[in-house]
């Protein structure tokens, strides 16, 4: 701690000024900056690549804060998913990023990242107090968000921003009417998914995605919980094996209680049926409560139940995704850039990003929050299943290269399955497709 | 005067046997004309190709070394089950929606050619799909296709038809996705045959008329002959978009469910631009390249079979 409160008094005043201005529901701007020499990058320019969506926009939404916070000017853009991926790895690959920072979606972009070498080692960043405020430690972050960060030398190329985890969303009027309780067991689940399914009504006991490459998020579940494995140590796929066909078997299952066309079913159109009341259960990640509770669209506010992914027969899992915030290896402002990604996760805009709902901070710091969950909007049943579900989560897919390949041929096999096609069969004919392609990856 | 003449022809003969040498290597005077064309044609069309033949001889990952490979991504191709598969998807796809606008255009430019009240106004309205953005059609039928929420299986219910999986299905969706083709691209092709029924003279007309010609006869034997060269350039039109559709489709099913409308467009960007498989992407590139020119080839010969026909027989 070389530079504790190294500030000048108008400074001081200022961010004072600027914290007032910012308080969210109880929320004032924390001591985290105590001991960061701020100021020092006052005057760089910093271009942002971010994802458009909640994360991103709060941001956005903030970033004059941290340029009077910091002086650091930010430029940045927010790009829809897909496109913001694309773009990321074609100027990343390029060698000269149009950005400094970046949003990178862990679940799809970590080996990739890692094995190009694109991001700049943030692991002396976080062992420097001028640098890093004390609250940002290694020990804060969940497990999951340790192991997306973290490469295989234990070097930290990013940070841990916001995790994803899959909850079972229930409809509380249909559970209370059918006088059922909450299912602890995914047989359980399909069981009470079949009981609650009323044709004639339009009411289905159960929803999920679907549709190719999506269904893959929802499916890991069960895959996980039916003691799957994605790979073992020598790197090879199993998701052709016995767990993944059991797996598929008891998803096929599940969804025969879904709407129909389920096979062509994303979160969207999963939570439409969900939120229109016609469907009793969904699984599916944390960060739809805002959709499900939001008057102008759900139709069933205030009767939603939340609850941890039944178990399997091989145990409980809660299968994770996860965004990063890291800083171009090509960047020539990378500890701006750092102390940029720093403010990002940190608590006070972990904090507000967990009150609006728009995401799960990966910092326990923030979800033990007595002020920070006091300000949460959404249920407290809600928070209760987000905190449960990081004590059971894990990686939801594959840390290899071709991610999308892996989503787009298994979870065609998946979608195949819906229609009455053999399990088994079906993922050993994606995964001669695959593993080639696997292998190709790791080659070079 | 024929010694005039004479001179004339030995001057021109002298000039075919032993032109300028000087002339001859000097560069003709209009080069500097030509030249921003040719820089434009070689920026934009030949060294796109060239590069793209180049990159598909390249084991070519974002992120990862290049490697030559010879032709081995093209022998990949074959055995890919989902550039097969997405070989039949596409073929279906075009056929359907060059036909049913043929079919449904046609039809209508037949009623609209006709005069009835307020017909200018029903032909402003009719046209209206043709102007709106893809991808917001797009969006808006596939809230109409969703099967429990959608206004489609509603309009069905009312007249007692049980609801449909449109494109939910995988039986279900080409032609799901077609229907949205057909209700865009029907008034183009209407406009384009109007203006083939506007060229006709009304003659043909009476005499079979009065020769006792029934109201298909008459379609059948005078007009559809006469507006045949239109529609040919309406089926020429329709094939190149609906060959390289992909925002419509894109935008309501990104191929699936699983694989089943997955064209080759579609296909091609998720290996160039999100497996970032740059040299099998270009290898996919130049095959459906080579695929839209058998078909417009097999075009221009049914195209030039009835400029034969028409010039009875004398090419």
């Amino acid at each position: 701690m070389v530079k504790m409160f190294n500030i000048s008094r108008r400074g001081f005043i200022r961010s004072a000024g600027a914290a007032g201005a910012a308080t969210i529901g109880g929320l004032r701007i924390p001591e985290a900056w105590a001991g960061v020499d701020y100021k020092k990058y006052a005057g760089t320019k910093l271009e942002a690549n971010l994802i458009k969506g909640p994360r991103g926009d709060l941001l956005t939404k903030y970033h004059k804060e941290f340029t009077e916070l910091t002086g650091i000017i930010i430029e940045s853009e927010t790009i829809p998913e897909q496109q913001q991926r694309q773009k990321a790895v074609i100027e990343l690959a390029s060698g000269k990023p149009s950005f400094d920072v970046v949003h990178l979606s862990y679940h799809v972009q970590k080996r990739q990242f890692e094995k190009a070498g694109w991001l700049a080692d943030l692991t002396p960043f976080l062992s420097n107090p001028n640098m890093t405020a004390p609250d940002l430690v290694e020990g804060d972050f969940t497990a999951a968000g340790l192991s997306y960060a973290k490469n295989d030398k234990g070097q930290m190329h990013s940070l841990p921003w916001s995790v994803d985890y899959f909850i079972l969303y229930y409809n509380k009027e249909i559970f209370d009417k059918a006088k059922v309780s909450v299912p602890k067991t995914l047989d359980e689940m399909n069981e009470l998914a079949n009981k609650l399914t009323d044709t004639k009504a339009g009411v289905y006991g159960y929803v999920g995605r679907g549709l190719k490459n999506a269904n893959m998020t929802l499916w890991t579940n069960y895959f996980l919980n039916y003691g799957g494995e994605f790979l073992d140590a020598k790197g090879n796929i199993l998701t052709d094996g016995p767990e993944a066909v059991a797996a598929t078997k008891c998803y096929v299952d599940s969804n025969k209680f879904s709407p129909p066309g389920v096979a062509g079913f994303n979160w969207m159109e999963s939570l439409a049926a969900f939120a229109q009341g016609r469907a009793a259960m969904w699984v599916d990640g944390v960060g739809w409560a805002p959709g499900v509770e939001n008057p102008n669209q759900s139709r069933i506010v205030g009767k939603v139940g939340y609850a941890q992914v039944p178990a399997g027969p091989k145990g409980q899992y809660s299968a994770t995704y996860g965004d990063g915030i890291g800083i171009a290896a090509a960047s020539t402002k990378k500890e701006a850039a750092y102390l940029y990604c720093q403010w990002a996760v940190s608590k006070q805009m972990g904090g507000r990003l967990l009150q609006i709902g728009g995401g799960v901070p990966f910092r326990n710091s923030v979800l033990n929050d007595p002020e920070i969950r006091s300000g949460v909007k959404m249920p407290k049943e809600w928070l209760e299943s987000v905190v449960g579900a990081g004590k059971i989560s894990k990686l939801g897919l594959p840390v290899i290269i071709p991610v999308a390949e892996f989503r787009d041929l298994v979870g065609a096999a998946v979608t195949a399955t819906l229609s009455g096609a053999d399990p088994a069969a079906e993922l050993k004919k994606a995964h001669e497709q695959f593993r080639p392609i696997l292998e190709r990856s790791e080659k070079g | 005067m024929d010694a005039q003449v004479d001179a004339r022809h030995e001057t021109a003969k002298a000039a075919v046997a032993a032109p300028d040498t000087s002339d001859q290597l000097r560069p003709p005077s209009y080069w500097p004309f030509v030249v921003p064309a040719m820089v434009v044609v070689l920026a934009v069309i030949v060294f796109p190709w060239v590069f793209t033949i180049w990159m598909s001889m390249h084991e070519w990952k974002v992120g990862a070394p290049t490697t030559f490979v010879g032709l081995s991504n093209y022998l990949r191709l074959p055995t890919d089950p989902r550039f097969v598969e997405s070989i039949g998807h596409t073929l279906v796809y075009t056929v359907l929606s060059v036909v049913l606008p043929l079919v449904f255009g046609t039809f209508s430019a037949v009623v609209f050619h006709q005069k009835f009240p307020l017909r200018g106004i029903l032909r402003g309205i009719f046209i209206m799909p043709m102007m709106a953005t893809p991808v917001a059609i797009a969006l808006v039928w596939t809230m109409m296709f969703h099967p429990q929420l959608g206004i489609l299986n509603y309009l069905l219910s009312l007249v007692g038809i049980p609801p449909q999986l449109w494109a939910f299905h995988p039986s279900t969706v080409i032609p799901s996705l077609v229907l949205v083709e057909t209700w865009q691209w029907t008034p183009l092709v209407m406009l384009i045959v109007l203006g083939g029924l506007a060229a006709i003279p009304s003659e043909p007309y009476e005499s079979a008329m009065i020769d006792g010609a029934s109201m298909w006869q008459m379609f059948r034997y005078i007009t559809l002959p006469l507006i045949t060269p239109f529609l040919f350039i309406a089926a020429m039109i329709r094939m190149i978009d609906a060959v390289k559709a992909f925002d419509i489709i894109f935008a309501i099913t990104q191929g699936g469910p699983g694989s089943s409308s997955e064209t080759i467009n579609v296909y091609l960007y998720s290996v160039a631009f999100v497996y970032y498989d740059i040299g099998y992407g270009s290898a996919i590139a130049l095959v459906f390249f080579v695929l839209i020119v058998m078909l417009a080839a097999v075009m221009l010969y049914f195209r030039q079979r009835m400029h034969w026909n028409e010039t009875g027989g004398e090419g």
